[in-house]
């Protein structure tokens, strides 16, 4: 090949490259401007404060909103979270600090595998051991179902925070004669603490978004409940509701609804990032 | 320590033990294969077929990976190696942002944006063109409906790319500084170095990216969900509509009334459960095969 060939083909896998990029770049900043453009017209203060009720009420022009979805949202997610969390960060724990173990490579393995589950199974095995026993969708289901969702997550990220924390400070309580379960609180916890903060976040921002898992476990309210032991509304579940509904007027209400959880999921995210660039470490799952 | 370990274990296996014995009663009355290659899904006459479903799963799936397959790793390529370190960063943040959006915000954008637009600028367009001028395309086109396979599947690629960018991104991240001086020593372009030092060392984490992205697909359920059409009927067809594993139990389990129906879903769920543990396994498989630089992936 003359040098000429080898310089053009450089140019064109070049361009090639660049092109690929905008591939994916310019159809991201198309949604998320939908999305905003969409979004703000129809969000409004009953957004906030106000119950969906039924269509009649959307259609009939009487104030309507999603604050039971918004309430539900929140409770949901932080049940699961607190389901998840303490779980989580003790497998990671386990996979990063007993790699001696002899269960320890299966258990890599499968948490790798669990990593790419599907949400919607999580949810089907939530119903089965939830739902069906205890005779109805509830929240806690709800959240039984995200728990699983996040629990590998949140796994697999301490386990790679924990990995980048040098094994000088580990040597260093060892030395001075702590079993290792010390050490692991004393020295290791303490210095990974923000790696495992944003590993927990990513997890959660993960799992805020899902809609599949909730479909038939926390199910979906038209109306504001607080009672973590019945049906409750989620708002990535109401979205997917709103969307395929009959009614124009809870479309605008969709919009409105992918805006705010878009600015929720985001807001973890970025402060996830924030927080792991400040403090140097990364826990992407 | 260990008890925490063991629920991983527990979650994993228990998983698959649910739900087969779930879907057990259907699963066994017509056999493991028989289940799933039954053509029929019609839970009124109490006939239920996994096949369908399949089909749909491994179609959108295996199509969404091959379209975003060399774009996302383009984009990893291009992030980590071409772009001034700034401009890659600002790359990596944006399809780290891309992977962070609910799947049921690009769903509620592809119903009332991008499946009509679809519908009026290629697929009506290309339907007439079929039946004027290539009538013997119009049984494997179909009938253009806006909601069909190619809109899910085309923002199925949406959806996976980022996984498979930020996989690729992480097997060049792993590449030594040696590969690429010696290359650019030898008088080679930036494409050779790529082609020839890093391409070949990064291959394997690649191709396991590309499958672990695989098994994302076979799972994505709400974009399907909202944009496929969900049809149980065989033949699908490029403009119709069809369904997907996932996709029939978001769309039929809160109806399902019926115990064999349910059961049925929940076997769905456990072929589900089966497919994508298999293809997780082989990604790990891969994975743990490229022991680069002492470190496990």
């Amino acid at each position: 090949m003359t040098v000429r060939a080898r310089y053009i083909r450089d140019g064109v896998m070049r361009s090639l490259l660049i092109a690929s990029t905008l591939f994916i770049v310019v159809p991201l900043l198309i949604i998320i401007s939908y999305v905003l453009i969409n979004g703000i017209g129809a969000l409004n203060w009953n957004f906030f404060t106000v119950e969906l009720g039924s269509p009649a009420r959307a259609m009939q022009g009487r104030p309507t909103g999603l604050a039971h979805s918004i309430v539900g949202t929140v409770i949901i997610d932080l049940m699961a979270l607190a389901f998840a969390a303490p779980v989580g960060i003790a497998a990671g724990i386990m996979l990063s600090e007993y790699p001696d173990n002899p269960i320890n490579p299966p258990l890599r393995v499968l948490s790798s595998t669990l990593n790419g589950m599907p949400a919607i199974l999580m949810g089907l095995l939530a119903f089965a051991l939830v739902v069906r026993p205890f005779g109805g969708f509830s929240a806690v289901s709800g959240s039984v179902a995200l728990a699983f969702v996040m629990f590998p997550i949140i796994a697999r990220s301490v386990e790679s925070v924990l990995r980048t924390t040098p094994w000088s400070l580990r040597e260093v309580g060892l030395a001075l004669g702590l079993p290792r379960w010390r050490v692991i609180i004393s020295t290791v916890l303490p210095a990974a603490k923000t790696g495992i903060l944003t590993g927990v976040l990513i997890a959660f921002a993960r799992a805020a978004g899902e809609a599949a898992p909730l479909l038939f476990t926390s199910f979906g309210q038209n109306y504001m409940n607080l009672d973590p032991g019945r049906a409750m509304d989620t708002l990535p579940q109401r979205l997917y509701s709103l969307a395929i509904s009959p009614y124009r007027e809870w479309h605008a209400m969709g919009w409105a609804a992918a805006i705010v959880l878009l600015v929720f999921v985001m807001t973890c995210f970025f402060v996830a990032r924030l927080v792991a660039g400040r403090f140097g470490t990364r826990a992407d799952g | 320590m260990l008890v925490f370990g063991l629920a991983i274990i527990a979650l994993a296996l228990g998983m698959g033990f649910v739900l087969y014995t779930q879907g057990s009663v259907p699963i066994r009355g017509q056999g493991f294969f028989g289940f799933l290659f039954e053509t029929t899904w019609n839970p009124v006459s109490g006939v239920h077929g996994a096949w369908p479903f399949l089909l749909g799963t491994i179609i959108t799936s295996a199509a969404a990976l091959a379209l975003a397959f060399f774009p996302a790793v383009g984009v990893g390529i291009f992030a980590a190696e071409y772009a001034p370190p700034k401009i890659g960063s600002v790359i990596n943040y944006l399809v780290d942002l891309l992977a962070a959006v609910p799947s049921v915000v690009i769903g509620i954008w592809g119903i009332f944006v991008f499946a009509p637009w679809m519908r009026d600028t290629f697929y009506i367009p290309v339907y007439y063109w079929a039946v004027e001028s290539a009538p013997a395309l119009l049984p494997v086109l179909g009938a253009p409906a806006s909601y069909n396979i190619i809109t899910a599947t085309l923002l199925l690629a949406l959806m996976i790319t980022p996984y498979t960018v930020g996989l690729t991104r992480d097997a060049i991240k792993l590449v030594p500084r040696e590969q690429r001086d010696a290359a650019w020593a030898l008088g080679a372009t930036h494409w050779e170095v790529m082609r020839l030092g890093i391409l070949p060392y990064a291959r394997g984490g690649i191709v396991a990216g590309a499958i672990l992205s695989l098994a994302r697909a076979l799972g994505e359920t709400m974009v399907i969900a909202m944009l496929i059409g969900n049809s149980n009927r065989l033949p699908f067809t490029f403009f119709g509509p069809a369904s997907t594993m996932p996709s029939v139990i978001a769309n039929e389990f809160r109806e399902a009334v019926e115990t064999m129906h349910l059961a049925s879903l929940m076997a769905v769920g456990f072929y589900l459960f089966l497919l994508t543990f298999v293809v997780n396994l082989i990604a790990a498989y891969i994975q743990r095969k490229l022991n680069i630089g002492g470190r496990v992936l």
